[in-house]
């Protein structure tokens, strides 16, 4: 049996009055690709976003039970260091326009003001922008800005950026809907290669890329985990019928 | 073509030509003040000028030297007072949209900016003259109210166009408040905060109202910022209203050279803008 890294037990979010996410109880187990999908407005992406605190950052938003990394309750952690422990990509890239791309990769500890030496930086650029398939691509112009890449170079700096802090749980938002086809083949394959060193949690509109990329797969409905399987067996088998109804394109 | 479609053909044409008139017109009172003044000032002109202070009537040579450090001091000392507590301000409204606080310091802002610079000097002259008596200090604070609003909206504007997106990738690394503010969001929206503050400046360069009660004038060279100050607005307020020609002259020298600050200030304010322009 694999260990578990994340585990939510009733958990549940709140935008003012408005319940979005409802008594979700979860196990991610550790170095597994999962994939959240579900309709717009299923609460989603607010349940990705509880997991490294960046939920409790909008006005209003509150939260409610507990999320465990490691066997340790993040609500109870400061969340700056939640958030050193899981990274997380958005659905736009959005690397630092003010720094380069050396300088975006290790933004985490740049702007942190963690000092390193220049060997060091130069050692942990390299490893993660290997890691993301950007080195070869980019290791001739890493004094450049990062806006000056394209869109799918920009999105795989973010994950760089990501990586380069060495978290346990890597979260993404929607990771590849605003990217070409091409540039999201290349992002998929790289999650394949991540999941050896994180654990990825997915958040996708995306029914053919859940299938695609992930081991285990959960679908979200007006704000409860209404089923949550192997990603095989959630496709081919599903036992809820509101699964099966939004697999088959029955409603959305 | 019917006479209607050449009548709406003819009334569009007519309007397009209107504005191209009104925008011209704007810039004419504009080029007649630069020609006037540089064609009265420019000649009085020379290193004396720049370098002497105030003789009196009918001595030849005076300069505006205690005017031009009066003014350059008073106006740092305003914008020391002003820029930090402008931009923060900035900062917290544009961060927190729609707190009663935001509100209210919004609401203030606005009154602010409207508030006439002459109440300001009699505020100023009350709070700050009949207390301690004229000095620099109180020209400088004057000066700062005014250059807050300034400061504050155009802080405000630039970081509330900044994309979420940047913040929200800022606190996903783990960063503390205080460092995505200061290592992401104003390194990001420096250019537009950098010209508001240059604006300010060159507005507040030629405010008069608020120096009269407070910085007051002075007839001789002076960086104490304790006692009274000449500074340019008010050396042209005093010259332009006395019967004699040459004093006379020294205020058109002076106008000419405010102007030449002012209009340097917003080239300036327009290089930084390009240089610093960070691409989202």
């Amino acid at each position: 049996m694999e260990s578990t890294i994340v585990k939510s037990v009733d958990y549940n979010a709140y935008f003012g009055d408005n319940h979005v996410v409802k008594n979700v109880n979860i196990e991610i187990p550790r170095n597994n690709v999962i994939a959240v999908m579900g309709p717009s407005g299923c609460g989603k992406t607010t349940f990705l976003r509880g997991i490294n605190r960046m939920h409790e950052l909008i006005p209003g938003a509150t939260a409610k039970g507990k999320i465990m990394l490691n066997n340790e309750d993040v609500m109870e952690m400061h969340p700056i260091f939640v958030r050193l422990k899981i990274g997380m990509v958005f659905q736009r890239p959005n690397p630092f326009p003010n720094l380069s791309i050396y300088d975006n990769v290790i933004a985490g500890y740049k702007l942190n003001g963690i000092k390193l030496p220049k060997a060091e930086k130069d050692k942990i650029v390299e490893h993660s922008l290997t890691r993301v398939a950007l080195w070869k691509e980019v290791k001739d112009s890493l004094t450049k800005k990062g806006s000056f890449l394209s869109g799918g170079q920009q999105q795989r700096l973010c994950i760089a950026r990501a990586v380069a802090m060495e978290p346990e749980v890597l979260l993404f938002d929607e990771p590849t809907s605003a990217l070409d086809p091409i540039s999201t083949s290349t992002v998929e394959e790289l999650f394949h290669e991540l999941k050896k060193n994180y654990t990825l949690i997915i958040v996708t509109h995306n029914m053919q890329q859940a299938a695609r990329v992930s081991d285990r797969t959960a679908f979200f409905y007006m704000g409860e985990l209404v089923e949550y399987d192997n990603t095989k067996q959630m496709f081919t088998n599903p036992t809820d019928i509101r699964t099966q109804n939004y697999i088959t394109g029955r409603f959305s | 073509m019917s006479n209607h479609v050449k009548y709406r053909i003819g009334k569009s044409t007519g309007f397009q030509a209107l504005t191209i008139v009104l925008a011209t017109s704007c810039v004419i009172p504009l080029v007649a003040i630069l020609m006037y003044i540089i064609k009265a000032g420019i000649t009085k002109i020379n290193w004396n000028f720049l370098t002497n202070v105030e003789k009196p009537v009918g001595e030849i040579g005076g300069g505006i030297a205690h005017a031009l450090m009066g003014s350059i001091l008073v106006i740092f000392f305003a914008s020391l007072i002003a820029i930090p507590i402008g931009i923060l301000c900035g900062i917290f409204l544009s961060e927190n949209k729609k707190s009663r606080l935001a509100y209210w310091s919004r609401l203030s802002v606005d009154i602010l900016q409207g508030v006439p610079s002459i109440v300001i000097g009699i505020v100023a002259y009350i709070w700050l003259v009949k207390p301690f008596g004229y000095s620099a200090w109180s020209g400088s604070i004057a000066l700062s109210i005014m250059m807050l609003p300034i400061i504050i909206r155009s802080t405000e504007e630039t970081l509330k166009m900044l994309p979420d997106t940047l913040r929200e990738a800022a606190f996903a690394l783990g960063m503390p408040f205080h460092r995505v503010i200061l290592k992401v969001i104003v390194p990001c929206g420096i250019s537009g905060i950098l010209s508001g503050v240059m604006l300010s400046v060159a507005r507040i360069a030629g405010e008069t109202a608020p120096l009269l009660f407070t910085a007051f004038g002075y007839q001789f060279f002076s960086t104490n910022m304790n006692k009274p100050m000449e500074t340019l607005p008010h050396l042209i307020f005093k010259y332009a209203i006395t019967p004699y020609k040459d004093w006379q002259d020294l205020a058109w020298g002076a106008s000419c050279i405010l102007l030449i600050w002012v209009l340097l200030l917003n080239i300036l304010t327009k290089l930084i803008t390009r240089r610093w322009k960070v691409q989202l």
